[in-house]
């Protein structure tokens, strides 16, 4: 592999394409929202189950590219059991995260956790799409599903 | 996956008069790189490089004879209309059409289909009628005609894919019928590169009395056109796809066709004369040319048909062919590699699915080696989920492309197998 991928393509991304966590339904999700990536054909539909304003049970379906699955992935275990004003604030840190310049330094919030292997992500504008979809979709589910899928475009 | 037969043949050199360096020399864009590799440019089916020639053409109109044209008594207007007018001979000469008057420059091969729907469709098709489409369609010969059978009330009939990516042509058959008005085909699938049998499809959909209308974006640039041996009634193609300037392209459509068609746009440069009660509308085929055109561009894509002409579109198009069939076997004989569509005839493009790894990530693979492919589902939807997946990545060859290239996509797709396997 090209040494200059490694930045993007990190080992736990890599794992999490191939083993996504949190995969499939949620019969008990008082919230979902769909979302949709129409240049790239990424599909995911995120479930929820919130009580007491905590994210209590998180999963998702849908297929897309490895940086996608491994967002959405990555994103159900950060917000399982925390409460939903963190989540807002993990979303802004995350969206910072890989919006901000390329090759600029950025200082990575410590309750980022695992999620700062997407710092990568920043150099390679063309993909920042594909991993906020699973976090755009996320918020759309807080806010209450609406008719039409979340789309990054 | 296909399994390995014979040793793959590797693409034999350029047939002699065709010199491959120098025909690159002719594209600044070649020599440029890309996170420091050379560029390796594959994404000709989303639009070509330019020549030197079409620059120069285009920077000589603003230069020296920059104007409107047919609109002035002036010297710059008349050599403006003259270069305009000269383009549309040009045009006409490439596509072996009767007569200039009817090449119609639009804006692009989507435009010229939209005329074709909205000037001609709306005049001929009505409730009940039928517009008959292939599988292999590309959203821009798909939707407009969607969209006048909705309008209309009329149906839009589809002729399928065999699972190789050939439209089923005894399908196609079975389908027409004498309520059909249109029928809209691709020359050559912008998704899987299949060449579609054109000149059977037209014969078939004449002797139902539908009008038959090309769709010659993938076609134009890759295989030799002459419209009157192809027997269709309109024939549109995109100046950016074949080597000129974006913002231009062609409808070319039999005279008989035009002149029974109602304006598309009304404007300037489309009549003979106005009051305020009634218009007279000129003949084709300014009268589908509203308002001032994309003259430099139309000049430009001439200057690109011209250089085609001077390096020989044959020997261009087998050397390309070469390269496309070498990459082609090279793709199947990876074990991680499904082809998406294995058509009996091909051109430019070969379009693949890699196991574990989604084509955007392999798109992104290939980009940090420089080598630009198209990854997606290129405007084509309905050809994705007749294969069952989501998108594919498609390599597409210019005559311009070279053999180590082909070395540089079968790396690349290997580099990414490993990464994701």
């Amino acid at each position: 592999m090209s040494t200059d991928l490694s930045d993007l393509y990190q080992e736990v991304i890599l794992d999490h394409n191939r083993r996504p966590r949190n995969f499939g339904p949620l019969p008990a999700a008082n919230r979902s929202a769909r979302g949709h990536n129409p240049l790239c054909g990424d599909k995911v539909t995120l479930f929820v189950r919130v009580e007491d304003d905590r994210v209590e049970e998180i999963a998702f379906e849908g297929s897309g590219c490895a940086i996608s699955m491994a967002a959405a992935s990555l994103m159900t275990e950060a917000l399982k059991g925390v409460p939903v004003a963190e989540a807002r604030t993990l979303f802004e840190g995350f969206h910072r995260l890989v919006t901000s310049r390329p090759g600029e330094p950025v200082e990575v919030p410590a309750e980022l956790g695992k999620l700062a292997v997407f710092a990568g992500v920043r150099d390679y504008p063309v993909r920042v799409k594909c991993a906020t979809l699973p976090w755009h979709t996320f918020n759309a589910a807080l806010a209450g599903a609406p008719e039409r899928p979340v789309s990054t475009e | 996956m296909a399994a390995a037969a014979a040793p793959v043949e590797r693409a034999e050199a350029p047939l002699p008069g065709f010199d491959l360096e120098r025909v690159r020399a002719d594209f600044p864009i070649l020599a440029r790189r890309v996170h420091g590799r050379p560029l390796v440019y594959l994404d000709n089916a989303a639009t070509t490089q330019k020549p030197r020639a079409v620059l120069a053409a285009i920077a000589r109109v603003y230069e020296e004879s920059c104007s409107n044209v047919a609109r002035g008594v002036h010297t710059l207007s008349g050599e403006a209309t003259a270069l305009y007018e000269g383009a549309r001979a040009t045009v006409a000469r490439f596509l072996g059409a009767a007569d200039p008057s009817e090449v119609v420059f639009v804006r692009g091969t989507t435009e010229a289909i939209n005329l074709m729907a909205g000037a001609w469709g709306r005049a001929r098709v009505g409730e009940g009628d039928e517009v008959l489409v292939t599988g292999l369609e590309h959203h821009s010969n798909l939707v407009p005609w969607q969209m006048l059978c909705a309008e209309k009330g009329a149906r839009l009939v589809v002729a399928p894919l065999d699972d190789r990516g050939d439209v089923i042509v005894e399908e196609l058959e079975r389908r027409l019928s004498p309520r059909t008005r249109i029928a809209a085909v691709a020359h050559v699938s912008n998704a899987l590169g299949t060449v579609n049998p054109v000149r059977r499809i037209a014969d078939l959909a004449h002797a139902v009395g539908a009008t038959v209308v090309v769709d010659g974006a993938q076609g134009a640039p890759h295989l030799p056109v002459d419209v009157a041996a192809l027997g269709c009634d309109a024939y549109a193609f995109s100046g950016h796809k074949i080597y000129g300037p974006s913002g231009i392209g062609v409808l070319w459509a039999r005279r008989e066709l035009l002149a029974a068609m109602p304006p598309y746009q009304g404007g300037g440069g489309m009549i003979t004369s106005v009051t305020f009660e009634d218009t007279e509308f000129g003949d084709p085929p300014h009268r589908f040319e509203a308002g001032t055109p994309a003259i430099e561009a139309a000049v430009g894509l001439a200057a690109a048909l011209d250089y085609l002409e001077g390096i020989g579109r044959e020997r261009a198009a087998a050397w390309e062919k070469a390269l496309l069939d070498e990459a082609v076997a090279r793709l199947a004989d990876l074990p991680a590699v499904t082809l998406i569509g294995t058509p009996r005839e091909r051109a430019s493009v070969v379009s693949f699915a890699l196991a574990g790894a989604h084509p955007h990530d392999v798109g992104t693979v290939l980009d940090r080696r420089g080598i630009a492919v198209r990854a997606g589902h290129h405007c084509a939807q309905p050809v994705m989920e007749r294969f069952g997946v989501p998108a594919t990545t498609r390599a597409s060859f210019a005559f311009y492309n070279r053999r180590d290239e082909v070395d540089a996509l079968i790396d690349g797709v290997r580099a990414a197998a490993e990464l994701f396997a």
